[in-house]
């Protein structure tokens, strides 16, 4: 056996797991080991898999395939309350304690010291003080968790898990609402818990706190595993590029030479444009004709970028013009005025209308265009609607079938066919291919493509940089909120974008590591 | 630190109503219309410290005031027709309201529904029974019954405090304490806060649903017991409306409609704030009664509004660092 050539022998080992969700594949395979003491990184960008993997080790969703031990037993936990009872707790972002009782009822909840069965209070408030104190807090305990920061609600919920006897802490994007004072407080506190022997699985996004904090590094992509990496021998770059990168292998391109860029007119224009908090000012050129792409890792500001250009959130300062005309955007119904089209990253939430069919979710972005007084024939819209079907071959070609029941590819469809039945002049495109089988992606690649040899101007956002790389013109790369570079022609390759991404970060990281 | 609690504003609401009565009518303040104001109320203290369970876990119980519409024609049909001993009726009835409630509250957990139309369907069913059962009043003579109503502890000044004023500050002290210092207690704000989290760390969210609503059915059964008292009869037509007269009551009282706050104490003050407007309508003698709902109507009113206001300061980021010792 591979494990037991192991030199420290696992504390929670995850083999072969897989896990799918209808057709599509979330997990393949996947191995994860964690050792006792150790703060362990698990690294991917959006709908790579970390959340599945967690959910599956710890019996939120049945898995597919695979094995879980945890100390050398094999435990298939059915829910998180039988995880924790086995010794895996899971803190979520989203604190799971009950902001309405007392900080001492959120510890003791379900176990408080009892007399003659009434709860000893006292004792309990007493208890609670002592296990939070070891945390580095001193709190009221008797008043409403409510009352304090996320911070110490996320290092409550942390003391309550270990209490329940954790052997295994995971901690999911922990650090995502709390400042740097309050990061080191959790940090101090994860510390003190490897040093007791817990194993602690580390998700974020953040890579400055992962080389902050953590001993090694697994990363997903895909649903698939990458790697796992000593952190301190992992250099910044590399790490982006398992994060990132597919085969780095340069893709040929039908791009337009950068010459004859100049040449095409500018079809918007955002000057100085961006929003205290939100992005940092930015010049962005969107021309006629042309494809730029927005790379960057989750978080960088580039859906921000998206949202400020389509209207959904209103810029603070700076100029924005259509075909040379100064407009403000400050809703999207000013967005979709100056004929622009937005088809968000959350496709199911933010986009279809899964209830409604194929032809009704095509003609509800022209229907809102009209107004309510000037409704679309049934034959208009059978006839815009068959159009589309036909020119996007959306499958299958019936524009009476609701939308939930579509494949994601095909849903992608719909949602671009809303917005160019609007007959729009800029099209923004939040991860096209997101969540869409591979066939699917080069379909959506090549009408990118064709949308653009018709005159349109896209801004597209991609993770996947093989992608970004095959479809722009220009690639804007984006870093901690703000535009840090803009590659053109030749200069567009998946290495430049990622020396890009990673350039300020090596930086940053030597700083903190001297 | 967020301002007064909303039971101390309840107390001071009832304080100051109260002053206000006894200054334009100064025999109101005397242990008579006290104790009279406790037994003409006791029914809806009983049924309202079950509804405060309920409301503080997130639910809501309609079905209530049919409840104890069945348990007075029950009870009264059980001793005068069919021959039962009155404590044997008694023990019957609320047994019956118990399985009564707890159906409710396994059909709320296993089916997922909304309380609202569970114990919306209870009160249908309990009402259509007790006219099932009898649709005229049907009088009470057993000699239990003047016995009980003729006791009474004589309280300086005069006043009488009624057996069912008694049972009433038993049952209110009791569900305080039930309330406050038990685990069962905690777990129904647990289930208030958030279901989904409460069922995660632990708390048995369906048995605790089951005990919930078996609690406030078995008090309305209670509180049916006392109506019956107070009357000396049996009518299906009696405490229609008494579930709102209760909600009211327990939302006056500082309790979460949204469940996750609240308390007895609170709620006991909101059917005294009840009462007291109903007193001052009898001492001035040309208004109408319905200006007890009125009254009521605009104090509901003002609480929720309270409530929102209180809530959306607690929603604003109030962050206390809360100190790091190390």
């Amino acid at each position: 056996m591979e494990s037991s050539l192991d030199p420290a022998p696992s504390l929670l080992e995850v083999r072969g797991i897989s896990k799918s969700f209808g057709a599509v594949r979330a997990l393949q395979d996947v191995d994860f080991a964690l050792r006792a003491g150790e703060i362990h990184a698990l690294l991917g960008e959006n709908g790579a898999g970390k959340s599945t993997l967690i959910k599956v080790v710890t019996g939120v969703f049945p898995r597919d395939a695979g094995i879980v031990r945890l100390g050398g037993e094999e435990v298939a936990p059915r829910s998180a309350k039988a995880a924790l009872q086995a010794g895996i707790a899971t803190v979520y972002q989203e604190v799971n304690l009950l902001p309405n009782l007392s900080v001492a009822q959120n510890l003791f909840l379900d176990r408080q010291p009892m007399r003659f069965g009434i709860v000893r209070e006292g004792e309990m408030r007493r208890r609670a003080k002592t296990l939070l104190t070891e945390f580095g807090l001193d709190l009221d305990v008797a008043a409403p968790l409510g009352n304090y920061s996320v911070a110490i609600q996320h290092v409550t919920a942390i003391a309550r898990a270990v209490d329940l006897s954790a052997r295994v802490l995971i901690l999911d994007e922990p650090t995502a609402s709390l400042d740097r004072h309050e990061v080191e407080i959790l940090f101090g506190v994860m510390r003190q818990l490897a040093r007791r022997g817990i194993g602690i699985v580390f998700v974020s996004h953040f890579l400055d706190q992962v080389y902050e904090i953590s001993d090694r590094i697994t990363v997903l992509r895909n649903g698939r595993l990458v790697g796992e990496r000593e952190t301190a021998s992992l250099p910044r770059l590399e790490l982006i590029r398992m994060m990132l990168g597919r085969e780095l292998a340069e893709t040929t391109s039908a791009r337009a030479a950068a010459s004859e860029l100049k040449a095409r007119e500018i079809c918007a224009s955002f000057e100085n444009y961006g929003k205290a908090g939100y992005i940092a000012p930015f010049n962005l050129e969107l021309r006629h004709g042309e494809v730029v792409g927005l790379a960057g890792l989750l978080g960088s500001g580039r859906t921000e970028t998206a949202r400020l250009v389509f209207g959904a959130e209103r810029a603070d300062g700076g100029q924005a013009r259509v075909e040379g005309a100064s407009v403000r955007l400050q809703s999207p119904r000013d967005g979709v005025r100056q004929g622009f089209g937005y088809c968000p990253e959350e496709r199911k939430t933010d986009g279809i209308v899964a209830e409604l069919t194929v032809r009704e979710n095509i003609v509800l972005a022209l229907q809102a265009k009209r107004g309510l007084h000037r409704p679309l024939s049934r034959r208009e819209q059978d006839e815009i609607a068959n159009r589309y079907v036909k020119m996007l071959d959306i499958r299958p070609p019936d524009p009476e079938r609701p939308v939930g029941l579509l494949s994601g590819g095909n849903q992608q469809k719909v949602l671009l066919a809303r917005w160019l039945a609007t007959a729009p002049r800029l099209l923004v495109l939040d991860e096209p291919t997101r969540g869409i089988d591979v066939g699917a992606h080069a379909e959506i690649i090549r009408l990118i493509r064709e949308l653009c040899d018709d005159g349109l101007a896209l801004l597209v956002i991609s993770s996947e940089l093989d992608e970004i790389v095959t479809y722009s013109d220009r690639v804007v790369v984006l870093r901690d909120r703000a535009h840090v570079e803009e590659l053109t022609g030749e200069a567009i390759d998946v290495g430049n974008i990622l020396a890009a991404i990673a350039a300020d970060n090596v930086a940053v990281a030597l700083e903190a590591h001297t | 630190m967020k301002g007064l609690p909303p039971v101390l504003i309840t107390a001071i609401v009832l304080v100051a109503g109260f002053a206000a009565c006894a200054v334009q009518f100064p025999n109101i303040a005397s242990t008579r219309v006290v104790g009279n104001l406790l037994t003409d109320n006791a029914f809806l203290g009983i049924v309202a410290t079950g509804m405060t369970f309920v409301i503080i876990s997130g639910g809501i119980d309609l079905s209530v005031g049919s409840v104890i519409g069945f348990t007075t024609v029950f009870v009264a049909l059980a001793i005068e027709h069919w021959g039962v001993p009155p404590l044997v009726a008694f023990v019957a009835i609320l047994a019956l309201s118990a399985v009564f409630g707890a159906a409710m509250g396994a059909i709320i957990h296993v089916f997922d529904l909304p309380p609202f139309i569970v114990t919306l369907a209870g009160m249908f069913l309990a009402r259509g029974a007790s006219f099932l059962l009898s649709t005229e009043s049907v009088p009470i003579s057993a000699p239990v019954y003047s016995t009980v109503s003729d006791f009474a502890l004589r309280m300086p000044g005069g006043g009488r405090l009624t057996a069912i004023a008694i049972v009433m500050l038993v049952i209110v002290v009791g569900g305080a304490l039930l309330l406050q210092l038990t685990r069962f207690g905690a777990n129904v704000y647990a289930l208030g806060g958030n279901r989904a989290t409460a069922s995660l760390m632990g708390v048995a969210v369906g048995k605790m649903t089951v005990k919930i609503y078996m609690l406030s059915s078995l008090l309305a059964g209670l509180a049916g017991i006392v109506f019956s008292f107070y009357t000396s009869a049996g009518y299906s037509l009696s405490a229609v409306g008494v579930e709102l007269d209760s909600i009211a009551a327990v939302v006056i009282g500082g309790t979460l409609l949204t469940g996750g706050q609240g308390s007895v104490i609170g709620t006991f003050l909101g059917v005294l704030i009840q009462g007291m407007i109903q007193t001052y309508i009898n001492f001035d003698g040309t208004l109408s009664s319905w200006w007890t709902k009125i009254a009521t109507g605009i104090l509901l009113f003002a609480f929720i509004a309270l409530q929102q206001g209180l809530v959306a300061l607690a929603r604003r980021p109030a962050a206390k660092p809360g100190g790091a010792v190390s």
